[in-house]
Protein backbone atom coordinates (compact mmCIF):
# COMPACT_ATOMS: atom_id res chain seq x y z
CA UNK A 1 0.00 0.00 0.00
CA UNK A 2 3.26 2.66 0.57
CA UNK A 3 4.66 1.25 -2.66
CA UNK A 4 1.65 2.69 -4.07
CA UNK A 5 1.59 5.79 -2.98
CA UNK A 6 5.33 6.12 -3.57
CA UNK A 7 4.52 5.23 -7.28
CA UNK A 8 1.48 7.57 -7.45
CA UNK A 9 4.63 10.10 -6.77
CA UNK A 10 6.79 8.54 -9.53
CA UNK A 11 3.78 8.87 -11.89
CA UNK A 12 3.15 13.05 -11.12
CA UNK A 13 6.31 13.23 -11.73
CA UNK A 14 6.57 11.68 -15.15
CA UNK A 15 3.14 13.32 -15.96
CA UNK A 16 5.04 16.99 -15.60
CA UNK A 17 8.09 16.17 -17.61
CA UNK A 18 5.65 14.82 -20.26
CA UNK A 19 3.10 17.21 -20.39
CA UNK A 20 4.49 20.36 -19.54
CA UNK A 21 5.45 22.75 -21.79
CA UNK A 22 7.81 25.05 -20.12
CA UNK A 23 11.16 23.28 -19.05
CA UNK A 24 11.42 24.96 -15.67
CA UNK A 25 8.26 23.02 -15.42
CA UNK A 26 10.10 20.06 -16.72
CA UNK A 27 12.48 19.76 -14.60
CA UNK A 28 10.78 19.99 -11.66
CA UNK A 29 8.55 17.04 -13.45
CA UNK A 30 11.93 15.53 -13.26
CA UNK A 31 13.10 16.24 -9.68
CA UNK A 32 9.70 14.74 -8.22
CA UNK A 33 10.43 11.50 -10.51
CA UNK A 34 13.96 11.35 -8.59
CA UNK A 35 12.51 12.25 -5.11
CA UNK A 36 9.91 9.26 -5.58
CA UNK A 37 12.85 6.40 -6.58
CA UNK A 38 14.99 7.36 -3.73
CA UNK A 39 12.07 6.88 -1.15
CA UNK A 40 11.26 3.78 -3.18
CA UNK A 41 15.03 2.61 -2.01
CA UNK A 42 14.59 3.74 1.48
CA UNK A 43 11.07 2.11 1.95
CA UNK A 44 12.47 -1.03 0.85
CA UNK A 45 15.21 -1.24 2.91
CA UNK A 46 12.84 -0.48 6.37
CA UNK A 47 12.74 -3.06 8.87
CA UNK A 48 9.94 -3.08 11.08
CA UNK A 49 10.96 -1.67 14.99
CA UNK A 50 14.23 -1.13 13.49
CA UNK A 51 17.01 1.00 14.33
CA UNK A 52 19.20 3.19 12.67
CA UNK A 53 22.36 1.42 11.22
CA UNK A 54 24.75 3.14 13.74
CA UNK A 55 26.47 1.33 16.13
CA UNK A 56 26.57 2.84 19.76
CA UNK A 57 29.62 1.49 22.25
CA UNK A 58 27.01 1.32 25.59
CA UNK A 59 24.10 -0.42 23.97
CA UNK A 60 23.78 -3.60 21.93
CA UNK A 61 21.97 -3.16 19.07
CA UNK A 62 20.30 -6.07 17.53
CA UNK A 63 17.80 -5.17 14.72
CA UNK A 64 19.07 -2.60 12.42
CA UNK A 65 17.35 -0.91 8.75
CA UNK A 66 19.39 -2.45 5.45
CA UNK A 67 22.52 -0.18 4.86
CA UNK A 68 22.97 -0.69 1.77
CA UNK A 69 19.73 0.91 -0.21
CA UNK A 70 20.89 4.01 1.76
CA UNK A 71 24.49 3.97 0.99
CA UNK A 72 23.18 3.99 -2.61
CA UNK A 73 20.34 6.63 -2.06
CA UNK A 74 23.40 9.10 -0.49
CA UNK A 75 25.61 8.99 -3.79
CA UNK A 76 22.16 9.19 -5.92
CA UNK A 77 20.65 12.48 -3.93
CA UNK A 78 24.30 14.30 -4.92
CA UNK A 79 23.89 12.88 -8.48
CA UNK A 80 20.51 14.45 -8.73
CA UNK A 81 21.67 18.16 -7.38
CA UNK A 82 24.47 17.97 -10.13
CA UNK A 83 22.28 16.66 -12.86
CA UNK A 84 19.82 19.66 -11.46
CA UNK A 85 22.24 22.11 -11.89
CA UNK A 86 23.63 20.93 -15.59
CA UNK A 87 19.60 20.95 -16.73
CA UNK A 88 19.01 24.43 -15.02
CA UNK A 89 22.20 25.72 -16.97
CA UNK A 90 21.22 24.08 -20.11
CA UNK A 91 17.68 25.73 -19.61
CA UNK A 92 18.78 29.92 -19.10
CA UNK A 93 21.36 29.14 -21.87
CA UNK A 94 17.96 28.30 -23.98
CA UNK A 95 16.31 31.35 -22.56
CA UNK A 96 18.77 33.68 -23.10
CA UNK A 97 19.12 32.71 -26.98
CA UNK A 98 14.97 32.62 -27.22
CA UNK A 99 13.85 34.68 -24.93
CA UNK A 100 11.49 32.22 -23.51
CA UNK A 101 10.85 28.96 -21.61
CA UNK A 102 7.82 27.60 -23.48
CA UNK A 103 9.24 24.69 -26.17
CA UNK A 104 6.50 25.33 -28.50
CA UNK A 105 7.70 28.58 -29.21
CA UNK A 106 11.19 27.43 -28.96
CA UNK A 107 10.18 25.51 -31.86
CA UNK A 108 8.19 27.90 -33.73
CA UNK A 109 11.28 30.24 -33.36
CA UNK A 110 13.92 27.47 -34.85
CA UNK A 111 11.39 26.52 -37.72
CA UNK B 1 21.67 57.30 1.61
CA UNK B 2 24.92 56.95 0.69
CA UNK B 3 25.30 57.84 -3.36
CA UNK B 4 27.40 54.68 -4.42
CA UNK B 5 25.06 51.53 -3.13
CA UNK B 6 26.97 48.98 -1.62
CA UNK B 7 26.62 45.28 -3.12
CA UNK B 8 24.73 42.69 -1.15
CA UNK B 9 21.57 42.77 0.83
CA UNK B 10 20.87 45.05 3.63
CA UNK B 11 23.06 45.97 6.71
CA UNK B 12 20.64 43.69 8.81
CA UNK B 13 21.77 40.71 6.78
CA UNK B 14 25.04 41.66 6.49
CA UNK B 15 24.83 41.49 10.37
CA UNK B 16 23.47 38.07 10.81
CA UNK B 17 25.59 36.67 8.14
CA UNK B 18 28.75 37.73 10.01
CA UNK B 19 27.61 35.67 13.01
CA UNK B 20 26.17 32.64 11.12
CA UNK B 21 28.75 31.93 8.08
CA UNK B 22 31.58 30.63 10.34
CA UNK B 23 29.21 28.45 12.54
CA UNK B 24 27.78 26.88 9.64
CA UNK B 25 31.24 26.59 7.94
CA UNK B 26 32.20 24.92 11.47
CA UNK B 27 29.48 22.46 11.44
CA UNK B 28 30.34 20.82 8.04
CA UNK B 29 34.40 20.53 9.16
CA UNK B 30 32.22 18.51 12.43
CA UNK B 31 29.80 16.86 9.65
CA UNK B 32 32.63 15.50 7.67
CA UNK B 33 35.07 14.34 10.24
CA UNK B 34 32.87 12.43 12.66
CA UNK B 35 31.37 10.82 9.31
CA UNK B 36 32.43 7.27 10.38
CA UNK B 37 30.95 7.83 14.07
CA UNK B 38 28.03 9.57 13.49
CA UNK B 39 25.50 10.43 11.04
CA UNK B 40 27.13 12.78 8.28
CA UNK B 41 29.47 12.24 6.17
CA UNK B 42 31.47 13.43 3.42
CA UNK B 43 28.73 14.10 1.01
CA UNK B 44 26.09 16.09 3.07
CA UNK B 45 29.04 17.88 5.10
CA UNK B 46 30.58 19.17 1.64
CA UNK B 47 26.98 20.74 0.64
CA UNK B 48 27.10 22.19 3.98
CA UNK B 49 30.17 23.67 3.53
CA UNK B 50 29.54 25.07 0.14
CA UNK B 51 26.26 26.33 1.19
CA UNK B 52 28.18 28.49 4.03
CA UNK B 53 30.38 30.35 0.83
CA UNK B 54 27.18 30.75 -0.54
CA UNK B 55 25.37 32.39 2.42
CA UNK B 56 28.34 34.56 2.67
CA UNK B 57 28.05 35.68 -1.27
CA UNK B 58 24.36 35.94 -1.01
CA UNK B 59 24.29 38.47 1.28
CA UNK B 60 27.66 40.18 0.33
CA UNK B 61 27.93 40.36 -3.34
CA UNK B 62 30.19 38.08 -5.11
CA UNK B 63 33.45 40.39 -4.50
CA UNK B 64 34.43 39.75 -0.98
CA UNK B 65 34.12 35.86 -1.79
CA UNK B 66 36.22 36.72 -4.63
CA UNK B 67 38.86 37.99 -2.60
CA UNK B 68 38.79 35.35 -0.49
CA UNK B 69 38.80 32.76 -2.49
CA UNK B 70 39.09 32.74 -6.41
CA UNK B 71 37.63 30.35 -8.93
CA UNK B 72 40.23 29.13 -10.17
CA UNK B 73 41.02 28.38 -6.81
CA UNK B 74 37.83 26.64 -6.50
CA UNK B 75 38.47 24.79 -9.53
CA UNK B 76 41.95 23.58 -8.29
CA UNK B 77 40.15 22.32 -4.62
CA UNK B 78 38.03 20.22 -6.97
CA UNK B 79 40.67 18.36 -9.02
CA UNK B 80 42.71 18.14 -5.62
CA UNK B 81 39.64 16.03 -4.08
CA UNK B 82 39.16 13.57 -6.82
CA UNK B 83 43.02 12.81 -7.06
CA UNK B 84 43.56 12.79 -3.27
CA UNK B 85 40.38 10.37 -3.68
CA UNK B 86 42.22 8.45 -6.30
CA UNK B 87 45.63 8.16 -4.74
CA UNK B 88 43.69 6.57 -1.38
CA UNK B 89 42.22 4.07 -3.98
CA UNK B 90 45.51 2.77 -5.27
CA UNK B 91 47.37 2.79 -2.37
CA UNK B 92 44.96 0.42 -0.99
CA UNK B 93 46.55 -1.64 -3.95
CA UNK B 94 49.11 -2.34 -0.86
CA UNK B 95 47.25 -5.17 0.62
CA UNK B 96 46.08 -6.39 -2.50
CA UNK B 97 43.18 -5.11 -3.85
CA UNK B 98 41.93 -1.34 -5.19
CA UNK B 99 40.24 0.71 -2.50
CA UNK B 100 41.54 -1.97 -0.18
CA UNK B 101 41.63 -0.51 3.77
CA UNK B 102 45.37 -0.21 4.45
CA UNK B 103 45.55 1.27 7.58
CA UNK B 104 44.75 -0.73 10.70
CA UNK B 105 41.14 -0.34 11.79
CA UNK B 106 42.08 0.77 15.51
CA UNK B 107 39.89 1.63 18.27
CA UNK B 108 36.16 1.71 17.93
CA UNK B 109 33.98 4.77 18.54
CA UNK B 110 37.19 7.22 18.12
CA UNK B 111 37.76 9.90 15.69
CA UNK B 112 41.00 8.67 14.99
CA UNK B 113 39.69 4.97 13.77
CA UNK B 114 38.27 3.18 10.46
CA UNK B 115 41.18 3.29 8.55
CA UNK B 116 41.19 5.14 5.37
CA UNK B 117 37.02 6.42 5.84
CA UNK B 118 37.66 9.68 7.44
CA UNK B 119 40.91 10.11 5.10
CA UNK B 120 38.51 9.34 2.23
CA UNK B 121 34.90 11.81 3.85
CA UNK B 122 37.56 14.67 3.97
CA UNK B 123 38.29 14.11 0.24
CA UNK B 124 35.00 13.57 -1.05
CA UNK B 125 34.14 16.69 0.66
CA UNK B 126 36.09 18.41 -0.68
CA UNK B 127 35.42 17.31 -4.38
CA UNK B 128 31.74 18.15 -3.24
CA UNK B 129 31.70 21.73 -1.85
CA UNK B 130 34.66 22.64 -4.88
CA UNK B 131 32.59 20.81 -7.36
CA UNK B 132 28.88 22.59 -6.18
CA UNK B 133 30.48 26.28 -5.33
CA UNK B 134 32.05 26.23 -9.02
CA UNK B 135 28.46 25.21 -10.77
CA UNK B 136 27.00 28.09 -8.49
CA UNK B 137 29.90 30.77 -9.37
CA UNK B 138 28.75 29.36 -12.92
CA UNK B 139 25.39 30.05 -12.85
CA UNK B 140 25.57 33.79 -11.31
CA UNK B 141 28.32 34.75 -13.66
CA UNK B 142 26.14 33.23 -16.77
CA UNK B 143 22.84 35.25 -14.98
CA UNK B 144 24.99 38.58 -15.53
CA UNK B 145 25.77 37.81 -19.09
CA UNK B 146 22.16 36.79 -19.85
CA UNK B 147 20.99 39.97 -18.15
CA UNK B 148 22.86 41.94 -21.09
CA UNK B 149 20.95 40.97 -23.77
CA UNK C 1 3.19 4.34 10.31
CA UNK C 2 0.15 6.64 10.19
CA UNK C 3 2.10 9.66 9.88
CA UNK C 4 4.32 7.76 7.19
CA UNK C 5 0.69 7.92 5.07
CA UNK C 6 0.31 11.44 6.23
CA UNK C 7 4.12 12.81 4.49
CA UNK C 8 3.25 11.18 1.70
CA UNK C 9 -0.40 12.18 0.35
CA UNK C 10 1.08 15.76 1.66
CA UNK C 11 4.09 15.47 -0.71
CA UNK C 12 1.65 14.11 -3.69
CA UNK C 13 -0.75 17.42 -2.69
CA UNK C 14 2.51 19.28 -2.70
CA UNK C 15 4.02 18.11 -5.98
CA UNK C 16 0.71 18.68 -8.04
CA UNK C 17 0.42 22.03 -6.61
CA UNK C 18 4.16 22.14 -7.58
CA UNK C 19 3.32 21.53 -11.03
CA UNK C 20 0.13 23.07 -11.21
CA UNK C 21 0.96 26.60 -10.44
CA UNK C 22 0.52 29.47 -12.04
CA UNK C 23 3.87 31.26 -11.93
CA UNK C 24 7.22 29.59 -11.73
CA UNK C 25 8.48 30.95 -8.19
CA UNK C 26 5.76 29.23 -6.38
CA UNK C 27 6.14 26.37 -8.55
CA UNK C 28 9.68 26.08 -7.14
CA UNK C 29 8.88 26.96 -3.62
CA UNK C 30 6.24 23.74 -3.49
CA UNK C 31 9.08 21.84 -4.89
CA UNK C 32 10.98 22.72 -1.54
CA UNK C 33 8.03 21.82 0.51
CA UNK C 34 7.97 18.37 -1.30
CA UNK C 35 11.54 17.76 -0.73
CA UNK C 36 11.40 18.84 3.15
CA UNK C 37 8.77 16.36 3.44
CA UNK C 38 10.42 13.66 1.82
CA UNK C 39 13.45 14.85 4.40
CA UNK C 40 11.14 13.68 7.26
CA UNK C 41 10.20 10.65 5.74
CA UNK C 42 13.45 9.60 5.54
CA UNK C 43 14.00 10.60 9.43
CA UNK C 44 10.85 8.04 9.87
CA UNK C 45 12.40 5.69 8.40
CA UNK C 46 15.33 5.53 10.07
CA UNK C 47 17.86 6.87 7.42
CA UNK C 48 19.62 10.02 9.66
CA UNK C 49 22.50 10.31 6.53
CA UNK C 50 20.20 10.59 3.66
CA UNK C 51 17.53 12.73 5.78
CA UNK C 52 20.91 15.24 6.64
CA UNK C 53 22.16 14.93 2.92
CA UNK C 54 18.47 15.62 0.94
CA UNK C 55 17.93 18.51 3.36
CA UNK C 56 21.45 20.26 2.48
CA UNK C 57 20.84 19.12 -1.14
CA UNK C 58 17.22 20.51 -1.44
CA UNK C 59 18.33 24.03 -0.07
CA UNK C 60 20.76 24.41 -2.70
CA UNK C 61 18.76 22.67 -5.62
CA UNK C 62 15.80 25.37 -4.72
CA UNK C 63 18.71 28.39 -4.39
CA UNK C 64 19.77 27.56 -8.06
CA UNK C 65 16.52 27.05 -9.00
CA UNK C 66 15.22 29.97 -7.83
CA UNK C 67 18.38 31.99 -9.42
CA UNK C 68 17.11 30.15 -12.65
CA UNK C 69 13.34 31.85 -12.41
CA UNK C 70 13.84 35.09 -10.24
CA UNK C 71 13.80 38.19 -12.66
CA UNK C 72 11.31 35.83 -15.55
CA UNK C 73 8.70 35.19 -13.28
CA UNK C 74 6.72 35.02 -16.33
CA UNK C 75 3.19 33.57 -16.13
CA UNK C 76 2.70 30.03 -18.03
CA UNK C 77 0.46 31.56 -21.04
CA UNK C 78 -0.76 28.25 -23.15
CA UNK C 79 -0.52 28.68 -26.38
CA UNK C 80 -2.91 26.12 -27.77
CA UNK C 81 -3.66 22.34 -27.79
CA UNK C 82 -2.77 21.81 -24.08
CA UNK C 83 -5.54 19.03 -24.22
CA UNK C 84 -3.17 16.02 -26.21
CA UNK C 85 -0.03 16.52 -24.25
CA UNK C 86 -1.88 16.08 -20.64
CA UNK C 87 -3.61 13.98 -21.83
CA UNK C 88 -0.73 11.76 -22.87
CA UNK C 89 1.11 12.49 -19.56
CA UNK C 90 -1.90 11.13 -17.65
CA UNK C 91 -1.73 8.06 -20.12
CA UNK C 92 1.29 7.24 -20.11
CA UNK C 93 1.06 7.76 -16.10
CA UNK C 94 -1.85 4.99 -15.81
CA UNK C 95 -0.48 2.64 -18.07
CA UNK C 96 2.81 2.50 -15.83
CA UNK C 97 0.94 2.19 -12.76
CA UNK C 98 -1.17 -1.01 -14.03
CA UNK C 99 1.73 -2.54 -15.31
CA UNK C 100 3.70 -1.27 -11.80
CA UNK C 101 0.63 -3.40 -10.21
CA UNK C 102 1.50 -6.40 -11.27
CA UNK C 103 5.01 -6.57 -10.15
CA UNK C 104 3.71 -5.45 -5.78
CA UNK C 105 3.42 -9.06 -5.60
CA UNK C 106 7.48 -10.06 -5.74
CA UNK C 107 8.41 -7.14 -3.79
CA UNK C 108 9.38 -8.03 -0.31
CA UNK C 109 6.90 -7.33 2.52
CA UNK C 110 6.91 -3.75 4.08
CA UNK C 111 9.29 -3.86 7.07
CA UNK C 112 10.69 -7.24 6.52
CA UNK C 113 14.00 -6.45 4.20
CA UNK C 114 15.64 -9.33 2.32
CA UNK C 115 19.09 -8.60 4.05
CA UNK C 116 20.38 -11.19 2.14
CA UNK C 117 24.27 -8.88 1.10
CA UNK C 118 24.00 -6.80 4.20
CA UNK C 119 23.62 -9.18 6.99
CA UNK C 120 27.01 -9.66 6.66
CA UNK C 121 27.63 -5.68 6.69
CA UNK C 122 25.61 -5.51 9.97
CA UNK C 123 27.31 -8.56 11.23
CA UNK C 124 31.29 -7.88 10.61
CA UNK C 125 30.85 -4.20 9.64
CA UNK C 126 32.50 -3.38 12.60
CA UNK C 127 35.45 -5.52 12.88
CA UNK C 128 36.18 -5.56 9.36
CA UNK C 129 36.17 -1.40 9.17
CA UNK C 130 36.43 -0.07 12.28
CA UNK C 131 33.85 2.75 11.46
CA UNK C 132 30.42 2.64 13.95
CA UNK C 133 28.41 4.59 11.05
CA UNK C 134 27.82 1.25 8.89
CA UNK C 135 26.66 3.37 6.01
CA UNK C 136 29.97 5.26 5.82
CA UNK C 137 31.82 1.88 5.97
CA UNK C 138 29.37 0.30 3.01
CA UNK C 139 30.18 4.24 0.97
CA UNK C 140 34.17 4.05 1.43
CA UNK C 141 34.62 0.85 2.19
CA UNK C 142 32.90 -2.46 0.72
CA UNK C 143 31.36 -0.31 -2.16
CA UNK C 144 33.80 2.24 -2.69
CA UNK C 145 33.61 1.79 -6.50
CA UNK C 146 30.25 3.09 -6.52
CA UNK C 147 31.39 6.17 -4.69
CA UNK C 148 34.45 6.73 -7.45
CA UNK C 149 32.26 6.23 -10.37
CA UNK C 150 29.65 8.65 -8.45
CA UNK C 151 32.60 11.58 -8.13
CA UNK C 152 33.22 10.94 -11.44
CA UNK C 153 29.71 11.70 -12.59
CA UNK C 154 30.11 14.76 -10.47
CA UNK C 155 32.84 16.18 -11.92
CA UNK C 156 31.32 15.43 -15.67
CA UNK C 157 28.29 17.79 -14.55
CA UNK C 158 30.57 20.16 -13.22
CA UNK C 159 32.37 20.27 -16.51
CA UNK C 160 29.21 20.66 -18.21
CA UNK C 161 28.04 23.88 -16.22
CA UNK C 162 31.83 25.59 -16.80
CA UNK C 163 31.27 24.15 -20.55
CA UNK C 164 28.28 25.99 -20.68
CA UNK C 165 28.63 28.93 -19.78
CA UNK C 166 32.70 29.54 -21.22
CA UNK C 167 30.43 29.50 -24.36
CA UNK C 168 28.72 32.40 -23.61
CA UNK C 169 31.67 34.36 -22.17
CA UNK C 170 34.18 34.16 -25.24
CA UNK C 171 31.28 35.09 -27.81
CA UNK C 172 31.16 38.51 -25.95
CA UNK C 173 34.37 39.44 -24.76
CA UNK C 174 34.64 42.92 -24.72
CA UNK C 175 31.27 42.96 -22.66
CA UNK C 176 31.60 45.24 -19.74
CA UNK C 177 30.43 43.04 -16.45
CA UNK C 178 27.24 44.11 -14.61
CA UNK C 179 26.81 44.67 -11.06
CA UNK C 180 24.22 41.88 -9.86
CA UNK C 181 22.80 42.29 -6.28
CA UNK C 182 22.22 39.06 -5.02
Amino acid sequence: MIYLLCLVLFCVGIYGLLSKRNIIKMIVGLIIAEHAVNLFFILVAYRRNGRAPILAPDVAITQMVDPLPQALVLTAIVIGLATTALLVALAIRIYGKYGTYDIAKIRELRG
Amino acid sequence: MPEKPEPGMTILVKTVTRLTAWLILLYGIYIVLHGHISPGGGFAGGVIIALSFIHLMLAYGKEVVFRKLSKEMVELMESTGALVFLAIALLGLTTGYFFGNFLPAGEPFNLFSAGTIPLSNIAISFKVWAGLFAVFLALVLLRIDNVGE
Amino acid sequence: MVELYFLLVFMIIGSVGALQAKDLLSSVVALGAVGLGLCLTFLILKAPDVAITQLVVEILSIIILIRATLRKDLPEVPTGGWMFPSAMGVGFAVILLLVALKCFPDLPVFGEPKLRVAQHYLDSGLQETGAANLVASVILDYRAYDTLGEATVLLTAVMGVLAVVRKVGRKKPDQPEEQTDA
